[in-house]
């Protein structure tokens, strides 16, 4: 029969349109909120999902794998009196893989010896040459940049993010990568005690 | 199986003795052929030793030795390793060399696009003319000479990064401050620009003309583009038409030309993988997997065996998602605005989920590393790959044929519209899904197995009349092909390192060439890469599948009707950023 | 109190008798004017790399555009209001981005979405890459990232729209006496390199004084 073809056709839109009440109706009935919820976001991106599948930003977000990477921010540790430590020792590392260059950096010099001091003086990364390829965090050997999971930067101007821009607490960054942090804090604790016992180890036989 | 043509191993010394010469220089390999016997040797190629295919054809700028080279890559239909061979002509302008077109067509853009880089005039070329670039415009960009307006240093890193990297835009260092570059004393308001004329005659040139006892008509010369909405982005296509009958036809390109090659020439090894993200950027895991794969065939180092199989399942999702995305697209450009793309789209988002999970980003993966990937794929992204592999895309893909493939209109308006015939296809140098709707079992996979695919079992999809609802369906064969070898990997991959080497942002390669290749969704994706033994390559060339097969364009729409070009585009599911590049 | 119902289009801190603030809504010009044209920019159905897939990505199904009223996308410029930069803007397409810019009316905004259109991008050092689209159009908002996901591309419109809301009547370009074409950017020219017609004395100076190169 001609014209069956197109039946068929509109026959999967037709179901694709009640999928949407059916699925409505049976969270309904299940008493729980598919809409402005993880749960709800968290099923529309499952192999489950039918009907509808919007995530209506801004009101709901996708859920964010640990992985996403945007743009690059850098470390600091707080001190005791709410000063910013900054982890990264401007050993240039980032700057050097940085694909399209648009890593800045001012090693800070002793002014009385003028010898490099491990802390940056200036940092800049033009965010408007990133490419979001997260080479800088991924070879950092001391896990002071990373990449960030705010992608809302959205301006009205040219995005040169200085060091004051770019610094991000650690507590931010245990915050949005919990594995990788931890797997970072565990990795570098057994480091610290691998050198304690080295010290101990070598100071009895120095004596 | 290997047949014994597969294994034949081609000795053009003994057949042409004082014509050819073997390449002696150390990581070097194939044949140097003298220019006056260029022709000669190419016809006994494709005709006694069954080269058929000229995948690709680049140049190389030796300035050092003062000399310029033009690689050619011949391969065969029937499977097989490939056979270089090089022509190598004095530096000293005007550099001239006969043309391949006569013996492989699909040799026509890439002579176009080497004499718009490096300046080698192809004497007995049908259509030479500037290909990336306009005319008029001053230089030979990739000529090793060449320095462009924000030019800083020969390789990256830059210096002025680090330790004392005060920021500064790149337009302050520019005389123009910009990213320009004019010759001395240059007067812009005297200057003439020069017009299309070039690209009209030509057009002229391959219109059909009026044969006897037809009406007298006008013929009209229309511009589609860049700026078009079912071009596939910025390509531009000059057609002459007769009534609604296409008589002739050349593709404008360019309007996306990025400068990969030369950038990439000063980037280092590593730094090249995510600019490969942005050539295809539908199938960034695709690119990434050829040019990771040529550089360890550079590198000679072997590839954990974990990441071999996460390679694959990676390559394969994106191989279901372009080709989804093909479909959708398709039907969107057949005037069923929306819906089935958005139906495509449903899915592809699924996939992009896993991606970023695994890799960080949707789109520019950057996922591969030279010897494995970065990551292991989290327990998570896993289980979903397995949902998705199979619960949830045999059905959906089961959906959409169920959706599209009987619609009368779609059907009617698919069936009988000519694509490409087999021997037209490999004349032009066609490869894809375009090669294999015509006839040919053609799929590098199976030909030239890289990577762990020979562990695999599954069928080269294959369809025969060459029209475009032998192109379209072809699609939906490849999916389920690509589903199949997702479920054997899914089920064979070990446990293990991800990656055999260490960490390092520094790579060695040692001095020599290589010509990796892999199937990508769209065609044969190569990559000819160089080294001197420096951090970066000293020659970095795409071989783009989209650009190629472009080549056969005229040839697939001369005699269509206007109004089936938009389709026939459409089938050769070209990207602009592998284009123009 | 439904304080949030009508936000947006009220105009705040106006004591409206809560018996009748169902039916009454007290605003100024502007801000009706502004709720009106913050709902409806269309864009120009126009993609230049890859960027364009994510525009294309947000327009479908999972971030549908159309919740902003922005899913009319329009293939001539004659009908749109907001131009995307959805990519790599190179010099060869260059003279065809301007020309669509003007022919676009009044009304209209540019968005540099991703590096690219932004300045350039990684692609920046390119000999045929234009450093930024803002060196030849008025840029309204930048988006960072390459490409920008389709989230942080709602999330630059949503800026768009917050510029949109701050706009008066009185000022904008559009309506001031004599000004019409005050948008207007001169057709840049393919040469031996991009000649910015605009710049032209800068060009010939820098080219005159320039030695040896």
């Amino acid at each position: 029969m001609y014209g069956k073809g197109i039946l068929k056709g509109l026959g999967v839109t037709l179901k694709r349109f009640t999928d949407t009440y059916l699925e409505d109706i049976s969270w309904w009935l299940r008493g729980k909120k598919r809409y402005y919820t993880e749960e709800g976001v968290a099923h529309r991106s499952s192999k489950n999902t039918r009907g509808i599948f919007t995530v209506q930003y801004p009101e709901e977000q996708l859920i964010q794998p640990e992985e996403f990477r945007y743009v690059p921010f850098l470390v600091y540790e707080e001190g005791a009196d709410g000063k910013k430590e900054p982890r990264c020792t401007s050993c240039g590392i980032c700057a050097k893989v940085c694909p399209p260059q648009c890593i800045w950096i001012v090693r800070t010099n002793n002014p009385q010896t003028g010898k490099p001091v491990p802390e940056p003086a200036e940092f800049y990364i033009d965010m408007d040459i990133c490419m979001n390829c997260g080479f800088c965090a991924e070879y950092c050997p001391f896990d002071a940049i990373k990449m960030d999971h705010d992608f809302d930067i959205a301006s009205y101007g040219r995005n040169v993010y200085n060091l004051e821009k770019l610094l991000k607490p650690a507590s931010y960054y245990a915050e949005i990568r919990p594995l990788n942090y931890n797997r970072e804090e565990e990795a570098r604790k057994a480091k610290e005690a691998a050198k304690a016992a080295k010290a101990d180890a070598a100071a009895p036989a120095a004596s | 199986m290997a047949t014994a043509l597969q294994t034949q191993t081609v000795d053009l010394v003994a057949r042409f003795p004082e014509k050819v010469t073997a390449d002696s220089r150390a990581g070097y390999s194939g044949f140097i052929v003298n220019k006056e016997n260029l022709v000669e040797v190419a016809t006994a190629l494709r005709d006694e030793f069954g080269y058929d295919l000229l995948s690709n054809v680049t140049g190389v700028d030796y300035i050092a030795e003062n000399k310029m080279e033009v690689v050619y890559h011949a391969f065969r239909t029937t499977g097989g390793p490939g056979l270089v061979f090089k022509v190598q002509v004095e530096r000293v302008d005007p550099i001239e060399l006969p043309s391949m077109v006569g013996i492989w067509a699909g040799a026509e853009y890439q002579e176009r696009e080497i004499w718009d880089l490096y300046g080698i005039k192809f004497t007995d070329h049908p259509d030479l003319r500037r290909i990336l670039l306009w005319e008029g415009f001053e230089g030979f960009p990739l000529r090793k000479d060449y320095k462009e307006g924000f030019f800083e240093e020969e390789a990256k890193p830059f210096k002025s990064r680090w330790p004392d990297g005060k920021h500064v835009f790149a337009e302050m260092k520019n005389p123009f401050r910009d990213n320009l570059k004019f010759p001395e004393n240059f007067d812009p308001e005297s200057y003439q620009p020069e017009d299309e004329k070039d690209l009209y005659a030509s057009l002229e040139r391959v219109s059909k003309p009026l044969t006897e006892g037809e009406m007298k008509t006008d013929h009209i010369v229309v511009n589609m583009g860049p700026h078009h909405p079912s071009t596939h982005g910025v390509l531009r296509v000059a057609v002459t038409l007769n009534g609604e009958t296409i008589t002739g036809l050349k593709p404008v390109m360019g309007y996306l030309h990025r400068n990969h090659d030369k950038i990439g020439e000063r980037n280092t090894f590593l730094q090249i993988i995510p600019y490969t993200d942005r050539l295809d950027y539908f199938n960034s895991m695709a690119n990434n997997f050829g040019y990771v794969t040529t550089v360890e065939k550079l590198m000679k180092i072997p590839v954990a065996e974990r990441a071999e199989y996460i390679r694959v399942i990676m390559a394969e999702m994106s191989r279901i998602q372009n080709h989804l995305i093909f479909v959708g697209m398709l039907i969107n450009d057949l005037g069923s605005m929306y819906t089935p793309s958005l139906y495509a789209f449903e899915e592809r988002e699924l996939i992009l989920d896993i991606f970023e999970a695994v890799s960080g980003a949707r789109m520019m993966c950057n996922y591969f590393r030279f010897g494995g990937v970065v990551r292991d794929v989290p327990e998570d992204a896993m289980q979903k790959i397995k949902d998705l592999v199979h619960d949830r895309l045999p059905a959906k893909i089961d959906e959409m044929e169920r959706f599209l493939n009987q619609n009368e209109v779609l059907v009617a308006r698919l069936t009988g519209v000519k694509v490409l015939n087999a021997e037209d296809a490999i004349r032009y140098s066609v490869t894809g899904p375009v090669l294999r709707a015509a006839g040919v079992p053609y799929d590098i996979r199976r030909a030239d197995p890289y990577s762990v695919y020979d562990r695999f079992d599954f069928d080269v999809a294959v369809r025969y009349h060459g029209d475009m609802m032998d192109n379209y369906l072809i699609r939906f064969d490849e999916m389920r092909q690509s589903l199949r070898i997702l479920e054997q990997a899914l089920k064979q991959i070990p446990e293990g390192p991800i990656n055999s080497q260490k960490p390092q942002y520094q790579v060695r390669v040692p001095a020599g060439e290589a010509y990796g290749r892999v199937e990508s969704p769209k065609g044969e994706l190569g990559f000819y890469v160089v080294s001197n033994g420096k951090p970066n390559p000293y020659r970095y060339h795409v071989r783009a599948p989209s650009f190629v097969n472009l080549t056969a364009l005229e040839t697939i729409c001369s005699g269509s009707k206007i109004a089936d070009f938009v389709a026939q585009l459409a089938m050769l599911d070209i990207v602009m950023g592998e284009v123009d590049r | 109190m439904e304080e949030n119902k009508y936000e947006g289009l009220n105009l705040p801190n106006y004591n409206i008798p809560e018996d009748i603030q169902n039916v009454v809504s007290i605003t100024t010009i502007d801000r009706l004017y502004n709720w009106g044209r913050r709902w409806s920019v269309w864009p120009l159905m126009f993609g230049l790399a890859c960027c364009a897939i994510e525009m294309i990505a947000a327009q479908t199904a999972r971030y549908d555009m159309a919740r902003f009223g922005m899913e009319v996308m329009r293939p001539t410029p004659r009908q749109a209001d907001m131009m995307l930069v959805s990519g790599t803007v190179t010099k060869k397409m260059l003279p065809s981005i301007i020309r669509l810019y003007n022919q676009m009316p009044e009304p209209k905004y540019v968005v540099a979405m991703g590096a690219c259109a932004s300045s350039g991008g990684p692609f920046k050092e390119g000999y045929n890459v234009v450093a930024g689209i803002d060196k030849f159009l008025p840029v309204d908002v930048y988006i960072p990232g390459c490409p920008p996901t389709p989230q942080a591309l709602i999330a630059g419109m949503i800026k768009l729209q917050e510029k949109i809301d701050k706009q008066s009547i009185k000022k904008v370009r559009w309506y001031e006496k004599g000004k019409v074409d005050s948008n207007y950017v001169p057709m840049p020219i393919l040469g031996p390199d991009l000649i910015d017609v605009r710049r032209n004395t800068e060009i010939k100076q820098a080219a005159a004084a320039k030695e040896g190169a």
